[in-house]
């Protein structure tokens, strides 16, 4: 039982309900793992072994007396550093938020929590979300397991590292523009966002409120949907959150036979994506047609304005989330201010990173007035006109078929001195925030390199269950989910 | 050259709803300092708004009864701008969508005398727009404290068009701001406590120019009155400005209630940009129209509709009108005890007088409120009742009206236990009033003289013999029948 820390929660918990393991030993091989790899990884920002195996001799006990609360019970979850669990850290990855200890649970934490989950680490991230390659994270820079040389996306760069290494069997990020699916693809695992108001956003600190969606990270399709069945809620607390039937996931997945009509985006695979990630995503397409379904060619004219009005709107509602954060009541407060407003001032420039300096300078500038209906106004016009072209897709067809990123995992440094070639990266992902829309990322081959390429199945508002049941179709007809990284 | 001032208000009110704005914590004038916080109060990362409807419908209601048309939807914005008693430093409000456009506020202007009734009129409204309140600030000589439990607290604001003209109407504007407010149990509107606050726009022009002169604004008014005289001065400030053919400057002046002057505060050359936009935390509100209905059904009579009809229907006299009809209970109760007993006069009489009178001696701090004293309508009812009927005098009903007030015992027990009933037996009378007339010679020889008010001194000896039992009527006729004998 020495690979316990790669088995999927779906085998695991056949295993733990079974007794054949207990989740004590479980988390101890978790916890092991990570002390053997995070040297390499820096997956985590900070885990608590003990607090780990104390939740892991609950669940021995609940399973004991017979009261398992499901397939998460004693499974090691990972979570990203944004998301507030009471009593720990809640860095952001930001030196600002440096000494932060969160008073409260995340709607999603306590969801968790009732499912029986192992809460396990503190996972990095870029800061505020704020990047695609985990390097703007104030305190590490964390690598993708499958070469330690390179970046492994981000902004959940620690969640998909984790799970890619066998540090946690199951993880949680949020996506804002990619944050999850970009680094999935990027780490060889399965990563979903959900449609936008599915999870509760109550307890995530946030980026860009009308984009940031929790979601979960797994070695297969199967346990993502096992995750999602457990944060998906309706909440009060979040006005945002909406209120729809929740189907059983993991049961719906099973639809290997049915005939979906899959559209491909012509707008996607133009200059730009990367010789190899096509090949890889035409074999699927092609997987697709040999197998029953019948493959649509769809136009989403609107798609190369996505990355700027993305950087319109999510750098605006950054700039006023981010404003809490002025050294007066928990943030890092500067000893060296001399009066208030210098507080404020020296505070956030110590606190605060490059990119999110850039992002709230940006954000701040197109709110201005004057400046307010040249872009933030035209830009949610725009975002209305993504939303539509993908509305008019979807009356053709069941899903959208695309690569997840251009590239593979690119060289850590490679393109931090340059932001605009950065926020290519999620030129494939970002569309999807502005719509609201459901997309996936599972794996579909490695390339000369052996690094991953990731599928994006893009799908209907609350239709989850059939992006999962499509890209589980793929995932059980290839054998890319049994190749684990050589660390 | 003449002049006049142009005045427009902006006044805030909280409500007084169980919660706060956007989270379930209560709010507590008095609670100890940063006590009524949790995580969205404080704005901790990762919290987000949730928000009241109670506070929608005050919003609404308020919005009703001054004749603003009701926004179908209405939506929330973040006003950004960094202040310490601000924890997420954007205030949640309403920016292009208000919840409740235009209106007006019916408003008396002081009359000739105090017991005739003034000029009404029609003040113009922009808007009413919901928002959260802030934290406090204190400022101390080395340091300052911040107190969050006001924070999130239900506000509104109403913005008058520029449609007021002197300290005394702006006086008259909040009194039937106030009295309106009051009366659909939407805030108590104590200045002083911080839950009505007023900012006031004002400018000076020569008469007949049409365009609007250089604005000033002033704050730091913490009572009504303080409103009227620091606009006053202003307006006295701003002319003497323009006599001696200087300019005014735009700007903030704050008004020394102590010093009876404004002091300026900063000059406003450049406009705050508060980088408005839509907060994505929130849904717009629609606004159903049975939502519109149900609160329209609910509002009561208001005051100057009600006090119009006081006068007509009760023909009571306007200077107890003007006490009884701003008060909602005390109007009620008024109008409760008339239907016991009708007779809406000597009613109107005990309640604006005796009540009013004992419940301001009672209260500490402010006068007791009606609902926690001991009369009822059934007790003024009975009162009324007995000196009509001249069981007892009016001066035993108000010897009475004390005693029950503080026991809450029905005044016909007492007139038992004490023997209060008026006496109007002749005989028993007589014996008294021969007496007075014997012991006071004096006043007797006067009356005899052809003074006839000299008999009041000896009416007053006989109530104080009696006890006050006698009846006023019957000793007047025994004393001129035993004086002229």
């Amino acid at each position: 039982m020495s690979d316990l820390f790669y088995k999927t929660a779906g085998e695991l918990s056949g295993l733990l309900v079974k007794r054949e393991i207990s989740s004590w030993d479980l988390t101890q091989a978790v916890i092991e793992r990570t002390k053997a790899v995070e040297t390499k990884v820096n997956a985590f920002l900070s885990y608590n072994e003990a607090a780990a195996l104390k939740q892991a001799k609950n669940s021995d006990e609940r399973i004991a007396r017979g009261e398992s609360r499901g397939p998460l019970e004693g499974i090691p979850v990972g979570l990203k550093d944004i998301i507030a669990v009471n009593g720990e850290q809640l860095s952001c990855g930001s030196k600002i938020l440096e000494k932060f200890n969160s008073p409260y649970d995340a709607t999603s934490a306590i969801n968790l929590k009732n499912a029986g989950a192992v809460l396990w680490g503190r996972l990095n991230m870029d800061e505020f979300a704020m990047g695609s390659s985990t390097e703007n994270s104030a305190y590490q820079v964390t690598s993708n397991p499958w070469d330690i040389e390179r970046i492994p996306g981000g902004s959940s760069g620690g969640s998909a590292a984790s799970v890619a290494a066998g540090e946690a069997i199951l993880s949680i990020g949020s996506d804002t523009g990619g944050s999850i699916r970009q680094p999935a693809s990027f780490c060889g695992v399965v990563g979903l966002k959900p449609t936008y108001g599915l999870i509760s956003r109550y307890g995530l600190v946030a980026y860009a409120s009308s984009l940031d969606q929790i979601g979960p990270f797994a070695r297969s399709v199967e346990d993502v949907a096992i995750l999602l069945q457990a944060i998906a809620s309706h909440d009060r607390l979040d006005s945002t959150s909406i209120k729809v039937d929740i189907p059983d996931y993991r049961t719906v997945l099973k639809q290997e036979d049915r005939r979906w009509k899959l559209g491909v985006p012509t707008e996607y695979f133009s200059d730009g994506l990367d010789k190899e990630v096509g090949v890889a995503i035409e074999n699927a397409i092609k997987f697709f047609e040999n197998n029953g379904c019948e493959i649509v060619n769809v136009s989403l004219p609107h798609t190369e304005l996505a990355v700027p009005v993305y950087y319109i709107i999510a750098t605006a509602e950054a700039s006023s989330n981010l404003a809490r954060y002025d050294g007066i009541r928990y943030s890092h407060r500067s000893d060296r201010a001399i009066d208030s407003i210098d507080l404020y001032f020296k505070s956030r420039a110590e606190g605060f990173g490059e990119e999110v300096k850039r992002r709230i300078i940006l954000g701040t500038y197109v709110l201005s007035s004057g400046y307010y209906d040249a872009y933030y106004l035209r830009a949610q016009k725009v975002r209305t006109l993504i939303r539509q072209d993908f509305i008019k897709s979807f009356e053709k067809v069941d899903a959208l078929l695309t690569p997840t990123s251009p590239t593979v995992a690119f060289k850590i440094g490679e393109r931090s001195e340059d932001p605009l070639s950065m926020y290519l990266s999620d030129i494939y992902t970002i569309s999807l925030n502005l719509a609201g829309l459901p997309g996936i990322s599972v794996p579909c081959g490695f390339n000369s390199d052996k690094m991953p390429i990731g599928l994006q199945v893009i799908g209907k508002p609350y239709c989850e269950a059939e992006i999962l049941a499509i890209a589980h179709k793929f995932e059980r007809s290839h054998d890319f989910y049994k190749e684990h990284p050589k660390l | 050259m003449k002049y006049e001032a142009v005045i427009g208000l902006e006044v805030h009110v909280q409500l007084n709803t169980k919660s706060k704005m956007f989270t379930r914590v209560a709010y507590n004038y008095a609670a100890p300092p940063n006590s009524l916080t949790n995580p969205v109060i404080m704005g901790l990362p990762g919290t987000l708004p949730v928000m009241n409807k109670g506070a929608i419908e005050k919003t609404i209601t308020v919005g009703l009864i001054f004749n603003c048309e009701i926004a179908k939807i209405s939506k929330w914005d973040r006003k950004n701008y960094f202040y310490p008693d601000m924890p997420k430093n954007y205030q949640i409000s309403q920016y292009d969508q208000p919840l409740c456009m235009g209106g007006e506020v019916e408003i008396e202007l002081p009359g000739p005398s105090r017991n005739i009734m003034g000029k009404h009129r029609k003040v113009q409204l922009t808007r009413i727009h919901l928002e959260e309140d802030t934290g406090k600030s204190t400022h101390h000589t080395l340091d300052s404290t911040l107190d969050f439990n006001r924070s999130g607290t239900p506000l509104i604001e109403i913005v008058s068009e520029p449609d007021l003209y002197s300290g005394e109407e702006a006086f008259a504007y909040l009194t039937a701001l106030r009295t309106n407010l009051m009366y659909i149990d939407i805030s108590d509107c104590d200045m002083e406590k911080g839950q009505m606050r007023c900012d006031v726009n004002i400018s000076v022009r020569e008469v007949g120019v049409t365009e609007l002169g250089v604005k000033v604004e002033l704050k730091n008014l913490n009572t009504i009155s303080g409103v009227r005289n620091g606009i006053e001065f202003e307006i006295e400030r701003q002319i003497k400005v323009l006599e001696n053919n200087e300019k005014i400057v735009q700007e903030t002046r704050l008004w020394n209630a102590e010093r009876g002057i404004t002091v300026s505060m900063r000059s406003k050359e450049q406009a705050h940009d508060y980088r408005y936009f839509p907060d994505p935390d929130l849904m717009p509100v629609k606004i159903k129209k049975e939502t519109i209905k149900r609160l329209s059904n609910q509002l009561p009579e208001m005051p100057f509709d009600k006090q119009r009809r006081f006068l007509e229907d009760y023909d009571l006299p306007y200077t107890i009108t003007s006490v009884i009809c701003p008060d909602k209970s005390l109007s009620d109760f008024f109008e409760a005890t008339v239907s016991l007993y009708n007779k809406p006069q000597p009613i109107a009489n005990l309640i604006a007088n005796d009540l009013l009178r004992e419940l301001s001696s009672a209260g500490t701090g402010g006068p007791l409120p009606l609902s926690e004293c001991k009369i009822d309508p059934q007790h003024i009812a009975s009162l009324a009742r007995m000196v009509d009927e001249g069981v007892i005098s009016k001066q035993v009903a108000q010897d009475i009206f004390i005693e029950i007030f503080s026991t809450g015992d029905v005044p016909e027990k007492v007139i038992e236990e004490k023997g209060l009933k008026q006496s109007s037996n002749t005989t028993e009378l007589e014996v008294v009033c021969r007496d007075i007339i014997d012991n006071n010679p004096k006043p007797a020889e006067e009356f005899k003289a052809g003074k006839k008010n000299a008999i009041n001194a000896l009416k007053g000896q006989v109530m104080k013999a009696t006890k006050g039992k006698a009846n006023p009527k019957i000793i007047d006729e025994i004393l001129r029948k035993l004086m002229v004998e």
